[in-house]
């Protein structure tokens, strides 16, 4: 069996379903438990293909509460496991991945948007932002890394792995239908030969020895007594979310000095933001680029910075604003004035993003 | 210092009185179980997940690793860890209303894939920690607090015969018990084989608990014991429902 899924690295074209699995396995994932949604599926298609040649494991469940639960469990047992949905199957997600907040399980989910509410399309949106960061019956004690192409869902799917191992929250990886069926030319790699240490992975559960002869059991509860014992442990964690939250959040932005109108987006729409931003500023028009990579937990610093010193926000995305909503929670007390191109579960282009801006400086 | 009854090797002491109400099965159900993980010896590498509802109430009952996790889930939970490391003993521990209502397809679809896991369900004909409303198993005629004017089957159906649905859609190499807290002995060997056939590797196992609820019953030491010794079986027979490749309890020696 060949040691590396990936020797070294190589240049590929190919869909960024099929570049989730072999991040997946270049991770070092050891299982995926999964149930067929649309864009989603070929991650399983091409992780079921590839696993057997690495000594990976597969399990298809009935249904998305169970590909969730199954996934905590093989967490549970100390392996690095994980498992993609999306649109009704992200709703159905939410469940177990409250357990995975209350206990602290790090977890990796991998979202393809569809559209929504309810069935929709198949196709692709950006309206999944809500669930993905705040969903469940919880706080939103999780770790979301909402990608814009396939190099970057190689990275941050590697990515992923290590910083749910490493800080113990659920960790997503947020695409869309677009970037899911896409084919795309990047580069995959060894992580070893970027010099990236893989987080190893470790039992919560089976540990060696005798419970409560030779070590005290482990004995883990999501429910509690009293209000106090809850609060006690909430406390804890949002203390923890809050000292890793500017060592994981991301953000990606330019043209920021002169900008009296900065665009902001997330996801394969910041594509067309770039963009459109580019071009606009060879026109000599004065409008930067925004672009949170985490969406949870939010890059707050530097957009409350920008936040301070431009005078307008223009937020674009294919939802009904998701993100806006994000964004004018961090910049609260910001003398910014937020503007919208909202699209929701339809692609957004340079070209509405350029006629837009136009619009509004005029 | 007053005389304690023995408890199993693999009990927890420093939880212990239990946090059940009085008369409750679960202990009973829980003893049953301590006594088979002794005799099997495998306290290293048991792992017990526990349901939402009563059951969740076992989450330090025992010095084994212990999962507690969401109503009806502890099927899956219990799935995923041991196909992630096949040498531990899933345990999934649950009430009927997490088995047969809320969880139904995760029992369903663990039972067809003949996961090589070990489930126990505690039918007490009711949900317990919700204050006694209808379940799947509630007898026709059994008032509850959803059923105030007793179970209507022709509205709400009969009592689920879970062991049986288990039977008839798990293949070669299940094993499928109905036992009683009325009978601990027997439990406790239908728990042990449950045990035993996840540890050959041989396939799905599964045994349902006649238990009680005297609390939401309302019901008195003799009355309850009425239920589960006459009432009960009359909709749920006591016995080995599918036993893998061998001759079920009573036909060994003839």
């Amino acid at each position: 069996m060949p040691d590396k899924p990936i020797e070294g690295e190589k240049r590929v074209f190919m869909t960024g379903n099929e570049v989730v699995a072999w991040a997946a396995l270049a991770a070092g994932a050891e299982i995926m438990y999964g149930y067929p949604i649309t864009p989603q599926n070929e991650i399983m298609h091409y992780w079921t293909r590839l696993a057997p040649r690495y000594g990976r494991e597969f399990l298809q469940t009935e249904d998305e509460l169970s590909a969730g639960f199954t996934t905590c469990g093989g967490v549970l047992a100390g392996r690095k496991a994980f498992t993609a949905t999306a649109g009704p199957g992200n709703t159905l997600m939410q469940e177990p991945m409250s357990m995975a907040e209350a206990m602290r399980l790090p977890t990796v989910v991998v979202i393809q948007q569809r559209g929504g509410p309810s069935t929709a399309t198949v196709i692709y949106s950006q309206q999944e932002v809500t669930m993905t960061t705040l969903g469940g019956n919880g706080e939103g004690l999780r770790i979301v890394y909402s990608t814009a192409n396939h190099q970057e869902l190689f990275d941050y799917t590697i990515k992923a792995f290590n910083t749910a191992w490493k800080y113990r929250f659920p960790t997503f990886i947020l695409g869309d239908g677009y970037q899911a069926k896409m084919r795309e030319s990047l580069t995959i790699y060894d992580p070893d030969i970027r010099g990236i240490e893989l987080v190893q992975a470790e039992p919560f559960l089976g540990k060696p020895g005798v419970p409560g002869v030779d070590r005290p059991p482990t004995q883990l509860r999501n429910t509690y007594n009293v209000e106090e014992e809850l609060y006690e442990v909430l406390e804890g964690y949002f203390k923890d979310y809050e000292k890793i939250a500017p060592e994981v959040a991301e953000h990606e932005a330019f043209g920021l000095e002169d900008a009296e109108l900065v665009v902001v987006s997330h996801g394969v729409v910041s594509r067309a933001c770039k963009a459109a931003v580019k071009e606009l500023r060879e026109e000599g028009v004065r409008v930067g680029y925004f672009r949170p990579i985490t969406l949870r937990p939010l890059p707050v610093k530097a957009l409350r910075e920008t936040a301070e010193k431009v005078g307008k926000f223009l937020v674009v995305e294919s939802a009904q604003g998701q993100l806006a909503r994000l964004l004018k929670e961090a910049a609260f007390g910001c003398p910014v004035e937020m503007l919208e191109l909202f699209k929701p579960g339809v692609g957004i282009t340079a070209e509405d993003v350029v006629s837009r801006v136009k619009e509004i400086t005029g | 210092m007053s005389v304690q009854p023995a408890m199993p090797k693999s009990w927890r002491v420093d939880t212990k009185p239990h946090k059940f109400c009085p008369g409750c099965g679960h202990g009973l159900v829980l003893k049953a179980l301590g006594q088979a993980i002794d005799e099997l010896g495998i306290q290293d590498r048991a792992v017990f997940g526990c349901d939402i509802g009563c059951s969740l109430l076992a989450w330090d009952f025992f010095n084994v690793d212990t999962i507690q996790t969401h109503h009806g889930r502890t099927t899956p939970v219990i799935t995923g860890l041991k196909r992630a490391n096949p040498n531990l003993i899933g345990i999934a521990y649950m009430g009927d209303g997490g088995g047969y209502a809320i969880g139904s397809q995760h029992l369903v679809n663990a039972a067809a894939r003949n996961e090589k896991i070990t489930v126990i369900l505690v039918n007490n004909t009711q949900y317990g920690m919700t204050g006694g409303q209808m379940a799947p198993t509630t007898l026709p005629g059994q008032k509850t607090e959803t059923s105030p004017y007793g179970r209507d089957p022709e509205k709400t159906g009969y009592p689920t015969q879970g062991p049986e649905m288990v039977a008839a859609i798990t293949r070669e190499g299940a094993y499928v018990a109905r036992g009683t807290v009325a009978n601990l002995r027997q439990l406790k060997n239908y728990l042990k084989k449950a045990l035993e056939n996840q540890m050959a590797g041989n396939g799905f196992s599964f045994v349902e608990v006649l238990s009680a609820c005297p609390t939401n019953w309302r019901t008195n030491a003799e009355e309850t014991w009425k239920m589960v010794e006459e009432e009960m079986p009359k909709y749920f027979k006591v016995g080995e429902i599918k036993v893998p490749g061998g001759q079920k309890e009573g036909e060994a020696n003839g």
